[in-house]
């Protein structure tokens, strides 16, 4: 009997199950991955400060709590806005649609929240929503974002996916240190509209305090 | 064939990997318990500063629990019962004894690290599978290495058939090689540039939905050949040397092996309804969720016939108890699962605390008490000693089970009621409740369920204390007790 035959021989039971094991992805996956990876006409990747932000979101792991995918309801078109469609994902390395609305979505969010709204929230949430068992995120106030891994970042997936990042984004530390104003010029907008005196000071010496990346981050999520 | 007394198994790896068991099993039920009491009481958010917020905690608990615990578990059970179906002593060869210490001192400081990093927060996001390239490098020579030893011990077996539970350890080592190699693959961002940035820092090579198929497929199948596989090889194993019954069906284990392999993997994407991945890769999850169904209830059965006629063992053995209420939680499970998948019920369910309590009654009543029961069977034989109390046993059991019980149903209340106020109208058709109202509401769950995570981890604190015991100062066994473990 087969079976009997195959449970003697290790090397072609282990090869069984390996072709067993995989159609489920060749099949399910394979077909339609570059379909799914284009993005919407003429949509813009991330600006390296809202990258510093996004990897703010998560190190900080706001997706165990907020899903950034709107489904096709009306009882979340009317919550959140549109639905979601894939292409608006397209430059998202990760996805970060997470599986658990503790709180709300986000994908959104930039459309209805502005920047004091995040800062006061941030600072302390249950002060803003009563109720809300979010915890405060002090320590964004004060930890400073990784900008220049943002950057390495933008360039990574400039040069492996052809993002269509600018031709300024090259790979070495002059590139960078020619693009490190512009970020800086970009976190001094949000800045300007927060009230915390200690964020204002550290962005005029040139530090990007974490709060400021995610704010920018949550501000382009429309 | 060597009978089995002439043979002297060499059992120290299964100890180590125990120990590991025990100890990754209380830092990350702990842990659990304590993201579990956030919810109720969101003061618990301050207690280590910006390490110790849920969001912080929660892959610390699910990764600890995952590639400590239970990757533990499955090493430890390999490590006993892979020699003595394979009619095999580890001590038979030098090199595999090599492999197996190197695997496991590695794994020991590589789980320490990467739980340390994940606090720090140095994540790729992707539910577990967070960890970083470096981490994800050592996980991959310990699997490796597992690999290359279970290989060597199954190339100088003796008993030439592969008993069941071996199909099935072998199945988890290819199953999680594979679906960690592809979900994982990311481009390190420091090496991509000239050294700009941080040395930790990656960036996924799959992007937004692609991205979101390739992690649940992982996602999903981790569960499958983590949580379902190797637990199944273990009860294949636990249940007849326990009872000293056969297995009640040779083409029912062929039938839900083969089945389980082929069926699984397609069942990813019903994590992913209602999204922009394309509705026929939902209908396919969705449909094969429920035709898993038959292999996962296959295995259940199997094993539940296995006690047929001998069900007054449960009265005087309560391993055995143990066992049974594993296999009976794995249909529960197994059931809800495919339920859940359905589109209509996923529409309420996704996103809400009905999902966490699936995981739950999978994990806590199947997972956690299989192993248990494996390592109540295996201490008085790896350690020469009877079981220290069966009372504690008992205790333990009942207080577990309770524990259970409450979890999942306090999160079914909970996440059906959040998923039904999320989509109320009004007679006008506005929504009803405020997002905030769907939160508050649900404190008295989130209490219970916090209350269920302290009496599950006293169980498992009881459990590992008796283990102790056992070791220290158990009657000492002048021989290996054939079937029903010894306990005073």
């Amino acid at each position: 009997m087969f079976f009997h035959w195959l449970e003697k021989n290790p090397f072609f039971f282990a090869a069984g199950i390996s072709i067993v094991i995989s159609f489920a992805g060749l099949i399910e996956i394979v077909p339609n991955f570059a379909k799914a990876g284009k993005p919407l006409v003429d949509m813009k990747p991330r600006t390296v400060l809202q990258l510093a932000g996004k990897n703010v979101y998560m190190k900080d792991n706001c997706m165990s709590c907020h899903s950034q995918m709107i489904r096709p309801f009306k009882s979340e078109t009317d919550r959140y806005g549109d639905y979601s469609l894939s292409g608006e994902y397209a430059y998202d390395r990760p996805f970060l649609w997470g599986s658990k609305r503790t709180g709300p979505d986000l994908h959104r969010i930039g459309n209805y929240r502005t920047t004091d709204w995040h800062e006061n929230h941030m600072m302390n949430p249950a002060e803003i929503v009563p109720g809300s068992i979010m915890p405060a995120y002090k320590h964004q106030f004060t930890n400073v974002a990784d900008i220049e891994t943002a950057y390495a970042e933008a360039v990574t997936v400039k040069n492996a996916f052809h993002t269509p990042y600018g031709p300024e984004f090259k790979t070495t530390r002059a590139a960078w240190d020619a693009h490190r104003p512009k970020v800086l010029a970009d976190a001094k907008v949000i800045a300007d509209d927060m009230r915390n005196k200690d964020v204002k000071e550290a962005v005029a010496r040139g530090e990007v305090p974490e709060i400021v990346a995610l704010i920018a981050y949550l501000n382009s999520l429309k | 064939m060597q009978s089995n007394a002439a043979l002297e198994y060499d059992y120290s790896l299964a100890k180590k990997f125990t120990f590991l068991t025990i100890l990754f099993g209380i830092l990350g039920m702990l842990i659990g318990t304590l993201i579990a009491a956030q919810m109720a009481f969101p003061e618990l958010n301050y207690l280590l500063g910006e390490y110790g917020t849920f969001s912080r905690l929660r892959p610390v608990h699910t990764n600890t629990v995952v590639f400590g615990f239970t990757v533990s578990g499955i090493f430890a059970t390999w490590f006993y019962l892979g020699q003595r179906v394979l009619k095999v002593s580890m001590a038979e060869s030098k090199f595999l004894m090599v492999i197996g210490n190197i695997q496991f001192w590695l794994y020991f400081v590589g789980a320490l690290a990467a739980t340390v990093s994940l606090l720090l927060g140095y994540t790729s996001s992707k539910e577990y599978a967070q960890y970083e390239w470096p981490f994800d490098l050592v996980v991959v020579v310990v699997w490796v290495l597992w690999g290359v030893g279970m290989m060597g011990l199954i190339g100088i077996r003796r008993e030439k058939a592969l008993y069941i539970s071996v199909w099935y350890y072998l199945a988890c080592f290819l199953g999680i090689a594979m679906l960690y190699l592809f979900n994982n693959m990311a481009i390190p961002t420091y090496f991509a540039t000239e050294g700009l940035g941080s040395i930790v820092h990656s960036v996924s090579m799959y992007s937004g939905t692609n991205d979101a198929l390739v992690q649940w497929w992982y996602g999903h199948n981790a569960v499958a050949f983590g949580f379902t596989v190797p637990i199944v090889g273990m009860i294949y194993y636990f249940l007849p040397k326990e009872s000293g019954q056969a297995i009640y069906s040779y083409k029912l284990s062929l039938l839900s092996f083969w089945g389980l392999m082929f069926v699984y993997l397609w069942a990813g994407s019903h994590h992913l309804l209602w999204s922009t991945v394309p509705d026929w890769m939902q209908t396919m999850g969705s449909a094969f969720s429920v035709v898993l169904i038959l292999p996962s209830w296959g295995s259940a059965i199997n094993m539940l016939l296995t006690m047929k006629g001998e069900w007054n063992q449960l009265t005087d053995n309560p391993l055995i108890k143990f066992m049974v209420l594993a296999s009976t939680f794995y249909m529960l499970s197994t059931i809800e699962g495919p339920i859940q998948a359905i589109r209509s019920v996923n529409a309420i369910a996704h996103f809400t605390d009905w999902i966490p309590g699936h995981v739950h009654d999978g994990v806590l009543g199947w997972v956690v008490f299989m192993i248990m029961a494996g390592i109540f069977h295996m201490a008085p034989r790896m350690f020469k000693r009877e079981i220290y109390s069966k009372k504690l046993m008992e205790a333990q059991f009942w207080l577990q089970t309770t524990a259970v019980v409450l979890y999942f149903t306090s999160m079914w209340i909970a996440g059906i009621t959040q998923g039904m106020m999320w989509r109320a109208v009004d007679e006008y058709g506005n929504l009803m409740y405020s997002f905030i109202d769907t939160v508050t509401v649900l404190h008295p769950y989130y209490a219970i369920r916090a209350l269920s995570g302290v009496m599950y981890l006293t169980g498992f604190i009881m459990f590992a204390y008796n283990i102790y015991k056992t070791m220290t100062s158990g009657r000492v066994l002048t021989e290996e007790p054939q079937f029903k473990t010894p306990m005073a």
